[in-house]
């Protein structure tokens, strides 16, 4: 990592911690959809940085989430476990490329980043649901948040890298 | 030895990963137990400062109409003013000499979320304007919730739309009480439980607080009937609620305080304590 990206990190960490608590939290779509866009930090660190300072970045991301919102450590359990993931879903959606470190995500094929992700998005919203919840009696409600939270979310970070990436060319 | 140092080196992502998650576990495990959420919530210093950064802001956006909410509750008060002053007989107490039994104070809803299944308010008062864990948190139209932890100038509120939340609540009519729970379904209808087979229910009829606990008095407005049925062993209702509460636009809200409950508590533990 250069000192520019990590500067670009740290910005981004906050700026996203931010737009999270103050507005994305209160949108209540259709009554209880919200996207949660901190994820974009996680898909967007850098493919070569540091994987073990991703894990506990990605930990006191959720963390920060989690104080906001009162809701204990469900969001950082969720956000560990997709930093730990990360890895793997990478090397399934962009294949060897991924190895060779050539990809970049905002310039990667556009299916393959809609795999990338959606992948890392659900696993995301599937855990934390899962412990918000916290019980097999609901088991619908969970996976009725997951589906349309996971779509919503998916969309809202697709719109956001289009519109960013838009800027830098 | 070597080999277990290059056991934690291969696996240091692993471990990290591990030990992280059962910290967040941890955290979220001891959210459900009730106030028991010391550290990790919205009523510390740097988070509730945020929250009320933001409040001053949206405050404004909804002014008109807490104005209307002011103006119907003086209407109200003052109504039962006249009321009482046409049943008043006898020389005027001094109010001031009188210990009232509950207190009230006001607070500012800072931050607010209904949309999952355990939800909690922050409010911009704490332990300095004398909030305690336990009071009780109502608004101008109804019942809102319980206080579950307090900082210095912050204090969190369990919602009624909280799977964990329960509270005695009453049929207005006949006095028959059972427990005001929520299925997470709605945000504007709660679940009331265990009111025996024996009452008559009807759809309208107006669910008040049972006065049975040490945190809210007696006849504070929860909502109304939408519609019943019988459990599935056939000896209590199953009761939907249409609150009169919006849960989704609180702005400010009362708490009470029972200045008897510290007695009342006590007394009630000597006599579990003798019972053993």
């Amino acid at each position: 990592m250069q000192n520019n990206d990590v500067l670009i990190n740290i910005v981004r960490f906050i700026v996203l911690v931010f737009l999270q608590a103050l507005v994305l939290n209160n949108i209540n779509f259709l009554g209880y959809i919200n996207p949660y866009l901190y994820l974009l930090f996680i898909l967007l660190y850098p493919l070569d940085g540091n994987k073990t300072l991703l894990i506990f970045l990605s930990f006191l991301l959720g963390l920060s989430i989690d104080i906001f919102e009162d809701s204990g450590g469900v969001h950082a359990a969720a956000c560990a476990f997709i930093a730990y993931a990360r890895p793997v879903v990478l090397k399934y959606s962009f294949g060897v490329s991924y190895e060779y470190n050539t990809i970049k995500i905002k310039k990667a094929d556009p299916l393959e980043r809609l795999v990338y992700i959606a992948a890392m998005v659900f696993m995301h919203h599937f855990i934390m649901f899962f412990l918000e919840i916290f019980s097999f009696n609901h088991m619908l409600l969970l996976l009725k948040s997951t589906l349309f939270s996971g779509i919503f979310t998916t969309i809202v970070i697709l719109c956001t890298l289009i519109l960013f990436n838009r800027k830098t060319q | 030895m070597q080999q277990i140092i290059f056991f934690f080196i291969r696996n240091k992502n692993f471990l990290l990963f591990a030990v992280l998650f059962v910290i967040s576990l941890g955290l979220t495990i001891q959210t459900h137990n009730y106030h028991n959420n010391k550290y990790i919530s919205s009523a510390n210093y740097i988070t509730g400062g945020i929250f009320t950064f933001k409040n001053n802001v949206t405050d404004y956006f909804s002014l008109g109409r807490e104005n209307e909410l002011l103006q119907e509750e003086n209407v109200m008060l003052r109504q039962e003013l006249e009321k009482l002053k046409k049943n008043a007989s006898g020389p005027e107490l001094d109010t001031t000499l009188v210990a009232n039994k509950f207190e009230y104070f006001t607070a500012r809803v800072i931050n607010n979320n209904y949309a999952k299944t355990k939800n909690q308010l922050t409010l911009d008062k704490g332990e300095r304007d004398s909030i305690s864990i336990d009071l009780g948190v109502i608004s101008s139209k109804g019942l809102v919730g319980i206080v579950s932890d307090v900082s210095n100038k912050y204090a969190t509120v369990q919602s009624i739309l909280n799977t964990k939340s329960r509270i005695n609540a009453k049929l207005k009519k006949s006095s028959h009480f059972g427990s005001l729970v929520w299925n997470t379904k709605d945000p504007n209808i709660a679940q009331l439980v265990d009111i025996p087979r024996l009452a008559k229910l009807e759809k309208g009829d107006t669910i008040i607080t049972g006065g049975r606990s040490t945190i809210f008095p007696e006849g504070i407005l929860i909502g109304t009937i939408r519609d019943f049925r019988l459990d599935e062993d056939d000896n209590y209702y199953y009761v939907n609620i249409d609150l009169f509460n919006d849960m989704t636009s609180l702005e400010h809200v009362y708490l009470i305080k029972n200045n008897d409950a510290r007695e009342i508590i006590d007394l009630e533990k000597g006599v579990e304590d003798a019972e053993q």
